[in-house]
């Protein structure tokens, strides 16, 4: 067990938006309720997930809804803890914690803000290792863990609880009531016991975000670089963003952007396919990275995160693809979150093995 | 014949300028800029009165780009004491209101705050209906807590103003019509926390504003301007009327870099194109879009807070004509510390022991100043290889900068405005990278100051539109239609009315029956 402040988590929101892959939502609202609860309640207990006991019980929490609505209708922060009582009272016990279901965008910094304002520890684990839009897309999904039991409660006071038969149904439902509640909802969903976390969700995400927001702010010679090497991940592309088209399609927004290299990749050209989060990634006709992996695009100069709503003409970026934790790369995993779900015909083969090609 | 002033308050200089009704230029002046900025901005006004010897009485309007509430917030003085009431509950609790203020700057401002009942949903339907009697008692409270400002932020205001509106009618009842009230729908767009704090920051320096809009009309009358109305230009590069910039004075941060802009544009006639104003300390790079100077399209901060009103996209780097230029083992090192306007004692040429990059212009030949105490022969030390490698790196210091704020690869034209701009060399103008042509054009020393003469007025509308009962199409033709009557309410002659800028934002993660939609008209002031 250690103690986040204030400090750690501004660095695990950079964080969170290197590994929101340009989607999720900006975690700045996020981590202004988790600075206001902290300021108000004291510092947040983080676990390991070696920390919990097998049959102690963990609810997730998050926000779902448009990040445009969000940064307008603030929560009222203590949602949640209608929440945590309902469910506590379903499965027969006090949960011992909250954890995050996404290490990236807003819902990475948003259960930081519950454990604060509802005195519970926050787990050091998530659902993804990443952003991704849909409910079912999460690890604990590939393990059978069903997301029902599910609240959404909203800031006016309406809760809802939702039993399906399946994670699908849970998307469409708990959206359409998102919408109906105003646009914006605190969910929780997921809940686990111990051991479900232990071996159903990618460990070490939060330090992982702290780190690489830490980097980012202390490195200051060559953030981009030190932040890889932490990762483990790779430079994909450097280049100037010269045209960004998008659209709305289905409650996603879909697009692309297409960088002209500049330095060593002048004279070469990539393409970015996003819908919400960075999906593909094709330089000069040939994929280089795809989901489930990571592919985030960085301010050039400073190391940071540009998400694809602030992706614009003129901005010098640094493209940079990160392998997603093993757990999504099994043939199950990819029906749910592989490239085919998202609309491309490819094969997903992973970046290490396209960057060895080259 | 009628006549207009124009007044810029830089960092270095204060400028005025006198342009005639086809905005020919009558009469420029250059004065220093005082600490106070309202001595400068008299003494500009006597200076370009008296050099240019025109009748006061044809004076028809003067337009003023000051300082003064970019400085107050800077320098955390003379800032009101703001009780903040936001209509947000039970929305919102999640983040008080100044907590992302920095600490100095919250207790500059009082941090006296309170959130009622109240507040929309993004589609215009109430999180809860108003809580007047709430409101009432917020109102005294913030009385007796020696409030002298209120700013007023609703949950969603700029889809449904009901509630601020509301709110200022039963606050001026409680505490009086002229007790001032800063609307947050008024100044800033979508995004809670950014708009509050600009309406914070805007009811801070009300009593700034009043104080230099007071004085400025005071010596106006004194120097028998009887018939000029007095417009404050804004960051937008358009005007707002005295009395509207004594309610919303905020709008005037950061007009002065428009005003290069805005006059730049004027004096080449250029529709589009990049802007590089150099001064003493700082090289401004600015894009012209449509006449305009383009916004930045992200969170702005000023004196720290982050703020989302409208702001120009600039790039400024450490590159004036006051930079220092080191030696290094291998290499030069261009700024960005500079002597500014020190340069005729610490300058090499004027017999200082600093190289700037006005000894390098000099020195290398491109460059000539008319000035007796510059003795060119200090610059022989200087061997041509260091010149070439400091002219290199001025260059492409700037040519970066330009191609930062392109949107394409395709070249465009480029307007070099502010005195600093001898230490590019002409030579150079047709070979910068990306660069189409470099204009150069005359009075360009004073394109602020013309910048604010010639501003325009504009509306500008900023909300969602649900697109349940009406298309994309015509969200968008209403959008306009409220821009061009927001701008003709605001002073613009009808018949020269034209939409400048539309935006359209889909709103991500809700199935698709919302947009976001900016539209931004602007017109000839009506004279």
């Amino acid at each position: 067990m250690r103690l986040l402040d204030e400090r750690a988590v501004e660095d695990i929101a950079i964080g969170a938006a290197v590994l929101g892959t340009g989607g999720g939502g900006d975690p700045y609202i996020g981590k202004l309720m988790a600075i206001d609860a902290i300021s108000e309640h004291g510092p947040i207990k983080l676990l390991s997930p070696d920390e919990v006991n097998d049959d102690d019980l963990v609810i997730p929490t998050a926000m779902m809804g448009a990040p445009t609505v969000i940064i307008e209708k603030i929560p009222r922060g203590d949602e949640a803890l209608e929440a945590f009582r309902i469910l506590e009272r379903r499965f027969g016990k006090k949960a011992v914690a909250t954890m995050s279901i996404e290490a990236g965008g807003i819902n990475s910094t948003i259960p930081l803000a519950v454990a604060a304002r509802l005195g519970v520890p926050i787990v050091d684990c998530d659902g993804m290792g990443r952003a991704f839009p849909e409910i079912q897309m999460v690890v604990p999904h590939l393990y059978g863990v069903k997301a029902t039991p599910m609240i959404i409660v909203d800031e006016k006071g309406n809760l809802v609880m939702l039993d399906t038969i399946d994670n699908t149904w849970t998307e469409r439902i708990s959206r359409a009531a998102t919408v109906v509640m105003g646009g914006s909802t605190v969910i929780a969903l997921y809940t686990m016991t111990g051991k479900q976390i232990k071996e159903a969700t990618v460990h070490g995400s939060i330090t992982m975000a702290e780190t690489i927001g830490r980097i980012l702010r202390e490195n200051k010679k060559n953030p981009i670089q030190a932040m890889l090497e932490y990762v483990k991940g790779y430079e994909i592309f450097k280049g100037k963003i010269v045209d960004v088209m998008r659209r709305t399609v289905a409650g996603f927004a879909r697009g692309e952007a297409r960088l002209e290299g500049i330095d060593e990749y002048s004279g070469h050209e990539l393409l970015i396919r996003f819908q919400n989060e960075n999906l593909v990634a094709i330089r000069d006709g040939e994929i280089v990275a795809s989901v489930p992996d990571l592919i985030t695009v960085l301010e050039a100069e400073t190391g940071q995160p540009i998400t694809t709503e602030g992706l614009r003409y003129g901005y010098r970026a640094v493209v940079v693809g990160i392998p997603c934790n093993p757990k999504w790369r099994t043939p199950k995993a990819l029906e749910v979150v592989g490239p085919r779900y998202f609309g491309y015909d490819i094969d997903y083969i992973p970046i290490e093995e396209r960057m060895r090609k080259r | 014949m009628p006549l207009r002033i124009g007044i810029d308050v830089g960092g270095t200089h204060t400028d005025a300028v006198i342009l005639d009704e086809k905005n020919n230029l009558i009469y420029a002046v250059k004065t220093q800029t005082t600490p106070d900025v309202t001595t400068g901005i008299l003494n500009a006004l006597r200076d370009v009165l008296k050099g240019s010897g025109v009748d006061p009485e044809e004076i028809q309007a003067a337009m003023l780009g000051t300082t003064h509430c970019t400085n107050a917030i800077v320098e955390r003085k003379r800032l009101n004491r703001v009780g903040v009431i936001r209509i947000a509950k039970p929305a919102t609790l999640a983040i008080k209101p100044l907590r992302a203020f920095p600490a100095d700057l919250r207790e500059a401002v009082g941090n006296l705050w309170t959130i009622i009942t109240g507040g929309h949903e993004y589609d215009g339907r109430e999180i809860a209906p108003l809580d007047e009697k709430e409101l009432r008692e917020a109102a005294r409270k913030m009385r007796e807590q020696k409030a002298e400002t209120i700013a007023v932020c609703s949950v969603f205001s700029p889809v449904s103003t009901d509630h601020e509106k509301r709110a200022a009618e039963i606050i001026a009842e409680e505490l009086g019509h002229n007790f001032p009230v800063t609307l947050s729908h008024e100044i800033g767009s979508i995004g809670l926390l950014e708009r509050e704090s600009a309406a914070i920051l805007n009811a801070a320096v009300i009593s700034v504003a009043e104080a230099a809009i007071s004085a400025f009309e005071n010596a106006m009358r004194e120097a028998g301007l009887h018939k000029a109305k007095l417009y404050l230009t804004q960051n937008d590069g358009t005007l707002m009327s005295a009395d509207y910039a004594r309610k919303y004075p905020i709008r005037t941060v950061a007009s002065g870099p428009t005003n290069s802009i805005r006059g730049a544009a004027h004096l080449t006639q250029l529709q589009d194109g990049i802007v590089v104003d150099i001064g003493g300390t700082t090289t401004l790079v600015g894009a012209l879009v449509r006449g305009f100077p383009r916004e930045s399209a992200v969170a702005v901060e000023i004196g720290g807070v982050r703020t989302n009103f409208r702001m120009p996209d600039l790039i400024a780097i450490g590159c004036g004509g006051g930079t220092i230029v080191r030696k290094t083992d291998s290499d030069v090192e261009i700024g960005p510390q500079s002597v500014g306007y020190d340069i005729v004692r610490k300058g090499l040429a004027w017999g200082g022991d600093t190289i700037t990059t006005t000894d390098v212009a000099l020195a290398s030949g491109y460059a000539k100043i008319d000035d007796p105490r510059i003795d060119l022969n200090r610059l022989k030390n200087l061997d041509g290889s260091f010149l070439t490698r400091a002219v290199s790196k001025i260059i492409s210091l700037v040519e970066n900068s330009i191609d930062k704020m392109k949107t394409s690869p395709e070249p465009l034209p480029v307007v070099l405005v502010g005195g600093g701009g001898i230490i590019i060399p002409p030579s150079h103008y047709d070979k910068l990278k990306g660069v189409s042509r470099v204009i150069r054009p005359e009075h360009f020393q004073f394109a602020n100051a013309i910048g604010a003469a010639i501003a325009q007025v504009s509306g500008e509308i900023d909300r969602i539109f649900t697109l349940e009962h009406m298309s994309r199409d015509e969200a968008i033709k209403q959008a306009k239609e409220m821009a061009i009557q927001e701008a003709i309410r605001a002073g613009a002659k009808p018949d020269t009315v034209q939409v400048v800028e539309v935006d359209e934002i889909p709103l991500a993660y809700l199935p698709g029956n919302a947009i976001r939609i900016r539209v931004k008209a602007a017109g000839a002031l009506s004279m």
